[in-house]
């Protein structure tokens, strides 16, 4: 009985570690969306335009796609995450889907003739995208450390108590913070990304300033979530299942899981590196990108890992604290995550063919002369 | 689905269901095309690379970008579903997540990635990769997409027959016992074979309306012509997998959802010899507990039906007024029995909680053998009047039987397009112009047949959200009907704005024609 309770718990931080990993892909890929909100702002021609997005719009499946198979991974490995959040927070998760919707279409239909809307409504699609996309993104996320207005009953069911249903995360500064965090951090990967893919002189130089521009809002929201995060009372769990409030909790969770600290450490490393380098190196430096983008998968995995990780509640619940959710008692079943276990054997595989592809695509920059072939698809 | 959205007085569980049924049908519109017409570009591209001949490259590019317009919306229809098991059914999704969530899971990390993967190299990369990777690519992005579809089917053939699975009552969930069961499941693969098949056959009548439009303008006559020799016999293929496969579907629902099959052919008493209806006109007055004559006006097949289940034209098929009021004689329990039985069960599963919660292991375990005697009744407990376990039988009835005119008639339609085109006698065929309209006109028919074969399966389970264990109403989320009905209404605006302007692009991409050969300065499409 105990050896199962172990594996079980084995299997359930392996599906915390990997659900966690998808999460900070996906805030890396969220670039596209920071992209989307300074087409305008960087492209001061249609040209320009055209090649901003067409660098983005190699890219954005990506990005979709990962948002999409982070809610399956979610929803295999702790369904109850999955019924409880997605039912509940119904308004908060709707929203961003459809600005999901949205996007899908706008790359392909943008350029098209008797595209219906004309050109600039698509690219307005993409802005509200860009923005709403990642506020929301980083709200919700905010909500595993500060809790939601839920509870659940015998049968697990899920009962929500605001009528806004998720929305009102909104009004805790703390879950917001978060949010912008993200967009600006967003814009910044996607001002490094036309630098690093487009040969384009303009958009070399209006591409620094904007990460000037948004890294000083990036740190004063960024900063101000960490710390408070920090210095915050967390939802902890003890050995019977019960949660309860400790002081310093994700602090603690910090300092008795080293690997994590330093993952995250060297993740804003990374990120200051990639974007400080790419200001203010004498020589063009191009690839300021990769550096920011590996960081801010390293931060934001080691932010996730503390949400769930060291007997912490990753979604509990200011309603009722006992319905709050842990990565044990909102998993499948030890026989589904062994099974799903092995299908993660594919996800290696699959990085490394889309590493292939995403080469192959970007092995030269984007430049006019492309832009005007016929042969070529664009958008 | 008319009278859903007429009455007024939509209850949260209506407009729950409306909003399913009008995300998934928008998506199901966009699926099919993908799912078949990869396959046709692959292999027009592989001719491609086996001739070097550039005119194939045109024909591969003309049907890509059709595709690619197709493929977006078909992606932002999509997110909406796969979230939508949460947002709306989260009591489902809890009910059953343990099982049903590895599926989804699966098609995002090996097929939705495989699928984006290698688009994005099919798209963009025809001058940066060799052209075998490419060709390479264009396989894979098609296998992908089939691969996606094999994982949902999935999920979806075990909503049908829940199997590979048991109840654990401390955790108040279904929790799986044998992975190989949920995949091979016959109804999986049967559900599989059929819907695929059905995308190519979609797709193929696609390329060939679309050619004909072409050969009715007298206009890229030989794009047209080499198109439609390689839609009309991958379709003529498909059409008979489909068929094949159609009955197989047929079979498993008689199997495991008898009230499903008797909706779909209109049968209250059941019988041997069962009839199969050719055509018909249902009597709007019938219903269970009445005498009315179920039909105004029918051409049937006497044993038939019976003969189609298993070879036997002496098979006993049940019919509706059979299984809501039993059939002793064919060992069919009433459904207020089995609601009785139903909720012994529930009862049993809340009593055991209670002792367990107690620590009283003794009067747990009474309880749960309890319980498990009488589980396979247990989603009997919803059902409030035993005539509720009927579907809707109009809509089950027409469209499976719209679905079987069509597909029949698409057998002759490939036969005499592969015929025509192979002897090269398309164009002086006689009635060739007609030919060319047909053609045309059976575009929408696919559609009509397809999204027609949806209804049947979906609309025919009701009220099961999962087939004898959980009702619609147990399975949604509980939130404010208002919320649900907004989100309805932005949906549907959404949707139809974009398939508005999709329709529109892609219209007005076939007029346009495809670009002109290649070093000939031909324009950007
Ligand atoms: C072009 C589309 C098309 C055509 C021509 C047909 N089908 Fe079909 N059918 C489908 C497209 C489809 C589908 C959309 O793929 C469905 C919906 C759910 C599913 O499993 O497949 C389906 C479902 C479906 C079902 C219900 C399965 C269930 O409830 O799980 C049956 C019994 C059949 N089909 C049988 C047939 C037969 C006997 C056909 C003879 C010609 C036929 N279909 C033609
Ligand atoms: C109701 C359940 C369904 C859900 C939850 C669902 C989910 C999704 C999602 C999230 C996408 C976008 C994937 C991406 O990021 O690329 C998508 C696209 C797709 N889905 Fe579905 N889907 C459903 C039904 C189906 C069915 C029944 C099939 C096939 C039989 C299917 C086949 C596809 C395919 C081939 C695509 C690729 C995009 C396209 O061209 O349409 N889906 N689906
Ligand atoms: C893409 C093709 C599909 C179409 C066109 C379709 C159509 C429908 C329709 C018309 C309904 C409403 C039935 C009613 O309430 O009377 C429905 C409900 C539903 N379908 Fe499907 N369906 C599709 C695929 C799927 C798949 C693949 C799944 C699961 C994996 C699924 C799961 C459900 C669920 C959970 C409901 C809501 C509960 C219910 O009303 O029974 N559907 N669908």
């Amino acid at each position: 009985m105990i050896t199962a309770e172990i594996t079980h718990l084995f299997f359930q931080q392996y599906w915390w570690l990997l659900v966690s990993l998808l999460g900070a892909l996906l805030v890396f890929l969220l670039f596209v969306q920071g992209g989307q909100t300074l087409i305008y702002t960087i492209g001061k021609t249609d040209k320009e335009r055209k090649m901003i997005v067409n660098t983005l719009g190699r890219k954005w499946e990506f990005t979709f796609t990962t948002l999409v198979t982070f809610g399956g991974a979610f929803f295999a490995s702790f369904p109850l995450f999955y019924a409880t959040s997605f039912g509940g927070a119904y308004w908060a998760w709707t929203v961003l889907l459809l600005v999901f919707i949205l996007q899908a279409v706008s790359y392909e239909f943008m350029s098209k003739s008797a595209n219906v809307f004309g050109k600039r409504f698509y690219e307005t699609l993409l802005f509200i995208n860009g923005l709403v996309g990642t506020l929301i993104i980083g709200t919700v996320v905010g909500t595993f450390y500060n809790g939601a207005d839920f509870s659940l009953n015998m049968l697990n069911n899920v009962t929500w108590h605001n009528e806004t249903r998720g929305l009102e995360a909104l009004l805790n500064w703390h879950n917001v913070s978060l949010g912008l965090s993200v967009f600006f951090l967003a814009r910044m990967l996607g001002a490094l990304y036309f630098i690093l893919t487009i040969q384009n002189e303009n958009i070399y130089k209006r591409s620094k300033k904007q990460i000037l521009i948004n890294l000083i809002p990036f740190l004063i929201c960024f900063l101000s979530f960490l710390t408070y995060l920090m210095l915050k009372e967390g939802f902890a769990v003890d050995a019977d299942g019960i949660v309860f409030m400790e002081k310093y909790k994700y602090l603690h969770n910090l300092l008795d899981m080293p690997i994590v600290l330093i993952t995250l450490l060297l993740g804003i490393i990374g990120v200051l590196w990639g974007v400080l380098k790419t200001l203010f190196s004498k020589t063009n430096f191009e690839k300021g990108f990769w550096f920011a983008a590996s960081g801010t998968v390293l931060t934001v995995l080691a932010l996730l890992l503390i949400a769930g990780l060291n007997n912490t509640a990753f979604y509990p619940s200011y309603a009722d604290l006992q319905s709050s959710l842990t990565i044990q008692n909102a998993s499948s079943s030890l026989f589904t995550l062994k099974i799903m276990s092995y299908v993660s054997l594919l996800i290696p595989v699959m990085l490394g063919l889309a590493i292939i592809s995403w080469r192959a695509i970007n092995k030269h920059k984007i430049t006019d002369d492309e832009m005007n072939d016929e042969n070529e698809k664009s958008y | 689905m008319t009278q859903l959205l007429l009455n007024i007085d939509l209850s949260l569980i209506d407009w729950s269901r409306a909003q399913f049924a009008l995300t998934a049908m928008f998506h199901w519109i966009f699926v099919p095309l993908t799912l078949g017409i990869l396959f046709i570009i692959a292999i027009m591209e592989t001719v491609y690379v086996k001739t070097g001949n550039p005119e194939w490259k045109r024909i591969t590019k003309f049907w890509m970008k059709l595709f690619a317009i197709n493929f977006a919306i078909g992606v932002a229809t999509g997110i909406i579903l796969e979230f939508e098991f949460g947002t709306n059914w989260s009591n489902y999704s809890w009910f059953v997540g343990d099982i049903f969530g590895a599926p989804l899971a699966i098609e995002g990390i090996m097929a939705f990635f495989m699928e984006t993967i290698f688009i994005a190299v099919m798209f963009f990369g025809w001058n940066k990769v060799s052209k075998k990777f490419h060709l390479a690519s264009t396989w894979l992005t098609a296998v992908g997409a089939n691969l996606s579809a094999l994982w949902i089917l999935v999920a979806n053939a075990w909503m049908q027959y829940p199997a590979g699975m048991f109840f654990n009552p401390d955790t108040a969930r279904n929790e799986m016992l044998n992975f190989w069961e949920v995949l091979l499941s016959p109804v999986a693969v049967n559900k599989f074979l059929h819907t695929v098949t059905s995308g190519y056959t979609l797709a193929a009548i696609f390329v060939i309306g679309v050619s004909s439009y072409f050969l009715l303008r007298k206009r890229e006559t030989l794009l047209a012509k080499r198109s439609i020799v390689i839609a009309s016999v991958f379709g003529f293929i498909s059409v008979m997998a489909l068929i094949f496969t159609g009955h197989g579907s047929a079979v498993q629902v008689a199997t495991h959802q008898p009230m499903k099959l008797a909706a779909m052919e209109g049968l209250y008493e059941g019988g041997q010899e069962a009839e199969l209806i050719g055509i018909a006109i249902l009597n709007p007055k019938k219903a269970v507990d009445n005498d009315e004559d179920p039909f105004l006006f029918k051409i049937g097949f006497k044993g038939v039906l019976s003969f189609l289940i298993d070879f036997d034209t002496k098979t006993y098929v049940p019919g509706i007024t059979d299984i809501v009021y039993g059939d002793e004689e064919n060992q069919i329990l009433p459904t207020s029995e089995r609601i009785a039985k139903g909720k012994i069960a529930m009862n049993a599963l809340i009593a055991y909680k209670e002792f367990k919660a107690q620590g009283n292991t003794e009067d747990a375990k009474v309880q749960y053998d309890i319980l498990m005697d009488n589980f396979e009744h247990f989603g009997y407990s919803y059902v409030k009047d035993p005539k509720d376990i009927v579907p809707h039988v109009p809509i089950v009835f027409y469209s499976f039987h719209i679905m079987v005119i069509f597909g029949t008639m698409f057998v002759l339609v490939f036969l005499i397009f592969a015929w025509l085109t192979i002897r090269n006698k398309l164009e002086n065929f006689k009635f060739a112009k007609i030919l060319y309209i047909i053609g045309i006109a059976c575009v929408p028919m696919a559609y009509i047949a397809s999204e027609a074969g949806w209804v049947v399966a979906e609309v025919g389970r009701q009220p099961w959200v999962i087939q004898d264990l959980m009702t619609v109403d147990a399975g949604v989320t509980n939130i404010a009907t208002g919320a649900v009905q907004t989100t309805f209404w932005i949906f549907a605006f959404i949707f139809t704005g974009l398939l508005i302007a999709e329709v529109s692009i892609m219209l007005r991409f076939i007029k346009d024609g495809p670009a002109k050969p290649e070093n000939e300065g031909g324009k950007q499409l």
